[in-house]
């Protein structure tokens, strides 16, 4: 009715219809505007003032008294936040390389016309989707306590295991190792990359008398080298935020060697409620992880094969 | 002859690994599973699945309330009152933003997209200390309808999931679209009508990645819930291996396995969907 009524004028109609076509043209600005002010308010706004906290010795029931680089100065200078720096680094580099080999290793094999394929798959699969449980991380500490499930297998071939999770030499790594158990979500991408290499390819290759092993480096690892690249960017991310295995398992223990820089940020922010000096780790973390994925980026084009026909 | 004596060494091998990995990945959780109807006494000391006297006392001292008022049973239900609102929330904000993108023009819609995709790549780690301040000045921590938890995902705020109904939606055909254009359906219509019957297999996978994240979900709520009451799932299991780590190993396994029933529930009956999801959502286009 209103529409009717506002047409009369020919002036106003012109306004109104530029208006309406605008809008129109624009309509989809409106869908996509509940995740625009989510992203101001819950991403951007955070992801600015965490930078602004970071020059500061904002504590969250004091207050900010001064403004500088302090909270970098002092994390520099402090041993323990190194440590935990290079802990991480360590972290990292063992997880995410292990856990894209034994992916792509467990896809390749299921790969093959294996019988049952699918009854793996989802045996393999089950501790990715559990993984991120307390009640796996609890598990995790029953099998490799002192005297857990692994020392007590060992203990029927007269191994005496060592403290897995008690020893600095150790520990770590048996934190990374609940990570790589989780390997079934890698593994499902790269198989269904592998799917998508032609088996033309490896015909042509068979022919030509190229082995099992030449065929794997020469044709499925180039073609499939985007999802490589894929699982490398995400399980980089997630490695450098790993927090609930450390903090479950061992709490940073034993003598700091699994104290993840997510833990110390933890720490000062909802301990000591330090909020600039836990911006500034995460800041720091942060730029880290940025270099770390634009090499990755960067280093796309020595490495990673786009076929130039899209969507194969 | 020396071909095929090969061929079926090779398939041994293969076996043989797959065989050999998959009791590596599965037998901890089995062991879990008899681990729970054996005595404490009996837990260390083999390795084997059935109990030698089955006993159900760790499931009996499970139940048992622990530090309070709250016990698994009603931990489990405030895990669920959150995580069954934040999966349709995520659901409902993340199809309305990908068709948002995918299916419109709009100005700045290019730079905003790149924006989106920038957020995949963005850790929680950084935000976690504002938000907590915001949300503080908000009155949300330890709320009552644990909203620092659910708020967010009314605004699609898990991009990952609007990045892969996007994948999704690409792979439609636009023909039944332009045919209701036609025949006078509005984009809201559209959207309802036509998209969402032929995204349902995406936004069920979505609805199943985001129950398991958030049901697994333990750094969220040991920021921002703070009453023992409202504790959900993943801080009581936490707080109960703490209190009884060493002497009470049946209780602390039985609470863990109960906790993680409903997820193994849901992971078999709707296996399908997570593969499907995980490979559409990583790698298409």
């Amino acid at each position: 009715m209103a529409k009717k009524a506002s047409s009369s004028t020919l002036q106003v109609s012109s306004t109104k219809s530029g208006l309406k076509k605008s809008l129109k043209r624009n309509i989809g600005f409106f869908f996509i505007l509940p995740w625009l002010i989510g992203f101001l308010v819950f991403r951007l706004y955070p992801f600015i003032s965490s930078l602004i906290y970071s020059f500061t010795d904002f504590q969250l029931f004091k207050g900010v008294s001064e403004v500088g680089l302090m909270n970098y100065e002092e994390i520099f200078a402090s041993k323990k936040i190194m440590k935990a720096f290079n802990v991480t680094f360590k972290y990292a580099f063992i997880t995410v390389p292990l856990k894209l080999v034994v992916s792509l290793f467990i896809a390749y094999i299921l790969n093959f016309k294996i019988k049952g394929v699918n009854l793996f798959r989802t045996a393999y699969y089950i501790p990715s989707i559990l993984g991120g449980s307390v009640a796996i991380a609890v598990l995790w500490k029953a099998v490799f306590r002192d005297d857990g499930l692994l020392n007590t297998a060992l203990g029927f071939f007269g191994i005496a295991g060592p403290q897995w999770l008690s020893d600095p030499r150790y520990s770590l790594f048996i934190i990374c190792l609940l990570r790589v158990w989780q390997f079934g979500s890698a593994m499902v991408i790269f198989l269904a990359a592998l799917k998508n290499v032609p088996l033309d390819l490896y015909e042509a290759a068979a022919i030509d008398g190229a082995g099992k092993g030449r065929q794997f480096f020469n044709i499925t690892l180039p073609l499939i080298t985007p999802v490589v690249f894929y699982n490398l960017v995400t399980q980089l991310c997630q490695a450098f935020q790993e927090f609930n295995g450390p903090y479950i398992i061992t709490q940073g223990g034993p003598r700091n060697s699994t104290t993840l820089i997510s833990l110390l940020i933890y720490n000062s922010a909802f301990k000591t409620y330090e909020m600039g000096m836990a911006s500034a780790m995460a800041w720091l973390m942060f730029i880290i992880l940025t270099i770390f994925t634009a090499i990755a980026f960067i280093s796309q084009k020595y490495w990673v094969y786009y076929s130039d026909d899209e969507g194969r | 002859m020396l071909y095929g004596k090969k061929r079926v060494f090779n398939t041994a091998i293969r076996y043989v690994i797959l065989i050999a990995v998959g009791i590596i990945m599965i037998y901890p959780l089995l062991w879990m599973v008899s681990a729970t109807f054996k005595s404490n006494n009996e837990i260390f000391s083999g390795i084997g699945l059935i109990p030698k006297k089955v006993t159900f006392d760790g499931y009996k001292n499970a139940m048992k309330n622990y530090g309070g008022d709250i016990n698994i049973i009603k931990s489990m239900l405030n895990t669920y009152s959150y995580v069954i609102p934040k999966v349709v929330f995520t659901v409902i904000s993340s199809v309305v933003t990908a068709y948002g993108f995918s299916r419109f023009q709009f100005r700045g819609r290019n730079f905003l997209f790149a924006v989106l995709i920038s957020t995949l790549f963005l850790p929680q780690v950084v935000l976690n200390v504002p938000q907590y301040v915001m949300y503080n000045q908000f009155g949300w921590i330890d709320s009552k309808f644990y909203l620092p938890l659910i708020a967010p995902t009314l605004f699609a705020s898990e991009t990952y999931f609007v990045f892969m109904l996007i994948q999704f939606m690409r792979n439609i055909s636009r023909e039944m679209e332009e045919a209701a254009k036609i025949d006078g359906c509005n984009s809201v219509q559209i959207l309802i009508k036509i998209i969402c019957p032929m995204l349902k297999p995406a936004m069920v996978s979505c609805a199943l990645f985001q129950f398991m994240w958030s049901s697994n979900d333990f750094m969220g709520p040991l920021l921002y819930v703070k009453t023992p009451t409202r504790y959900p799932a993943s801080i009581f299991v936490k707080l109960s291996m703490d209190a009884d780590t060493g002497f009470d190993w049946n209780r602390v396994l039985a609470v863990s396995l109960i906790s993680i029933i409903p997820s193994l529930v849901v992971f078999f009956l709707s296996q399908k969907n997570f593969v499907e999801g995980i490979s559409a959502g990583s790698i298409k286009g």
